[in-house]
């Protein structure tokens, strides 16, 4: 972790040992479910547009182990690992992906929409950048209201592409709103290379803040200790009233944009090779020094888990279509005596 | 009763509101010490201060999500969008977000969120200042669309719209600020998606909309002097839309003109053509006319705005035309 800007800021903690491997565990639990996913949907059981996060675990398990419980997401269309590890259970993400009442937005997302309000998951946006702008006036409400709370965005390196993203930040910082604008850089916007959209290096992104006179966090995202450090920083800062923080947090997508995607505009060397040495769970593994017993006790209890999710979900309760009209507008009134 | 100015209709709309709320906040572009493009919002932020009274930057896409985020953590965000052709900035987040919240989530979230724009013709503004654009949000499932054209109205519905849980994408027309209207002594709540019967007839009905209700309440007094009687329906939310209402009318008058600023072609005439045909097919005894602008982007040049922009003589062509036929 490292700041653009000078700072004074220490790390105030570190993760215990406990704690790291918790984040092992969920981080494991992540990978597994993606797996499942993935295989569920080739099987023809999965409907819709899947996006898996192989290689992005620990920038979710990073960032959210950093949050309070009340502090708010707004997540992509990249979402399983966010929606995961703010805390949302495996059974009510994978009856998400079948369309089912136990779904965590009860059947109405899917994959690109997953929602739960009371984990402080105010929804997945398959709009590129559609998520950013909700997350200043989030933020805005904490501030007004005088509540002590964070709002996160989170999105990818072709989002800050978007005039949404700039729009955004310019008006998060102007108004110095308990923001955090969480880049999760993964060096690809859908096939399109960093080199193709980004007129900056692609580990250069941060500079974007500076044009905002925003505070930018540095994070290595395959290292969970490293986003967890810039994320608690990050968060301190945007609750401290100092104004919204850039955290940019440099990632692998070890997959391609969508399940089923061929990559026929990847190099399948680099690929493998960034499997071998930018696994974030086997470099947790190393780093936590697991051995293969103790992992494989670890990897059975979350395939497990994420086996009875599966079950779960294909066993879940159906929506009636006429369903469909259920939410379309709320109903009754605001006013103070209504 | 007092008569107040649409503008100063609104305004006190507003402020009433935000008197007895603090969920309520205003964003916008020059809302704030210069109280707005229009005027609407002068005094408002010496009364309430630069918290809930706050000038933006020029990011419609920014603002309309910043109202978004705030409504969904349990604030009652009021946007002013200096001019409608401006909603086109933030079509992304009225479409995309506002709207289908509510139904992604599951009905896990509401989104309480007014948007007040402007726009109309007839001051040579050009084709960017001066757009009715209100029938592209009309088919937008999850948004609810407003459309005053009086101060006691005006004043009613924006309370409504406030304290809706939904958002609301609330029309005012340019050139009905400075009309004059009685409106009631404590500001009174008008429902959503009622219509008005501006003027009773029993030969044709004109189902109008913004500066439309005024141009075809004129020509209502024209048409008496013909001996037509003309009854002028203003449904004043259109959507949803108080189709029963109108329906009725129909049926009572057996002919229908719908009139508005906006194009003809795709406009909300032809939604509401659509359910008159419908609900009063039988009773019909002409073709539904649709009076609307032509379909032209506005030119500047005042002797083609005008040409291209419907008025009371308009309304009293088409109100001739199906008499005529029967």
């Amino acid at each position: 972790m490292a700041r653009v800007e000078d700072s004074a800021g220490v790390r105030s903690d570190k993760l215990s040992e406990e704690r790291l491997r918790d984040l092992f565990r969920e981080m494991l639990l992540i990978r597994r479910f993606e797996e499942k996913v993935e295989e569920r949907f080739r099987a023809g059981e999965l409907p819709g547009f899947l996006h898996v996060a192989l290689g992005e675990e620990a920038v979710a398990a990073g960032v959210c182990a950093a949050l309070q419980p009340d502090d708010v997401i707004a997540s992509t269309h990249r979402a399983h690992h966010h929606t995961i590890a703010k805390g949302t259970h495996v059974n009510a993400v994978m009856a998400e992906l079948y369309g089912k009442v136990e779904g965590c937005s009860g059947g109405y997302g899917g994959s690109m929409h997953l929602y739960d309000v009371e984990k402080g998951n105010l929804g997945a946006n398959a709009v590129v950048g559609g998520g950013l702008a909700g997350i200043v006036g989030a933020a805005l409400a904490f501030k007004l209201k005088g509540e002590q709370r964070v709002a996160v965005a989170f999105f990818g390196d072709g989002a800050t592409n978007s005039g949404a993203f700039h729009e955004s930040m310019n008006l998060a910082q102007l108004w110095r709103v308990p923001a955090v604008f969480v880049l999760e850089n993964n060096g690809w916007a859908e096939s399109t290379p960093a080199s193709q959209h980004l007129p900056l290096p692609v580990d250069e992104l941060a500079k974007r803040a500076v044009a905002y006179g925003m505070t930018a966090i540095e994070a290595d995202g395959q290292d969970v200790e490293d986003v967890y450090a810039g994320a608690r920083e990050a968060r301190e800062h945007a609750a401290s009233g100092k104004g919204p923080v850039l955290l940019h947090v440099r990632t692998y997508r070890l997959t391609g944009h969508y399940v089923g995607d061929p990559q026929v505009y990847r190099d399948k060397q680099e690929l493998r090779e960034l499997w071998e040495t930018q696994d974030p769970i086997e470099k947790l593994r190393e780093r936590l020094g697991i051995a293969q017993e103790q992992f494989d006790a670890i990897d059975a209890e979350v395939t497990a888990e994420v086996d009875a999710s599966v079950e779960l979900a294909q066993n879940g309760t159906d929506r009636k279509p006429e369903d469909a009209l259920n939410w379309v507008y709320a109903e009754g009134s605001l006013a103070p005596d209504a | 009763m007092p008569e107040l100015t649409y503008r100063e209709a609104v305004r006190d709309g507003l402020a009433e509101v935000m008197r007895g709320d603090d969920r309520v906040f205003l964003m916008g572009e020059d809302i704030a010490e210069m109280g707005g493009s229009m005027g609407v919002t002068q005094g408002l932020l010496d009364e309430f201060g630069a918290e809930r009274v706050r000038n933006t930057p020029i990011s419609e896409m920014a603002i309309v999500g910043a109202g978004i985020g705030a409504a969904m953590q349990g604030m009652l965000p009021v946007i002013e969008i200096m001019y409608e052709d401006f909603l086109t900035l933030s079509m992304e987040q009225l479409v995309n977000q506002a709207a289908k919240h509510r139904t992604m989530s599951g009905g896990q979230l509401q989104v309480p969120l007014t948007i007040r724009t402007q726009g109309g013709a007839g001051w040579s503004p050009g084709a960017q200042h001066a757009q009715q654009l209100e029938s592209w949000f009309v088919h937008v499932p999850g948004l609810k669309v407003v459309f005053a054209s009086t101060p006691e109205d005006v004043r009613g519905l924006l309370w409504s719209s406030i304290y809706d849980p939904n958002p609301v994408v609330f029309f005012e027309h340019r050139t009905l600020y400075p009309i004059k209207g009685e409106v009631p002594d404590e500001l009174q709540p008008i429902p959503l998606g009622r219509a008005r019967v501006q003027r009773e007839g029993s030969d044709v009905t004109v189902v109008a909309t913004g500066r439309l209700v005024h141009e075809a309440l004129r020509a209502a007094e024209e048409a008496e002097q013909d001996g037509i009687s003309v009854e002028v329906v203003d449904p004043r939310t259109l959507s949803p839309l108080d189709a029963e209402a109108i329906v009725e009318s129909v049926k009572k008058t057996t002919r229908c003109v719908t009139a508005h600023e906006a194009v003809v072609q795709g406009g909300f005439g032809a939604e509401l053509a659509a359910v008159v045909q419908h609900g009063a097919f039988d009773y019909l005894d002409a073709p539904i006319e649709r009076v609307g602008a032509r379909f032209a982007p506005l030119p500047f040049a005042p002797v083609m705005e005008d040409w291209c922009i419907p008025d009371a003589a308009d309304v009293l062509e088409a109100v001739r035309r199906t008499v005529a036929r029967a």
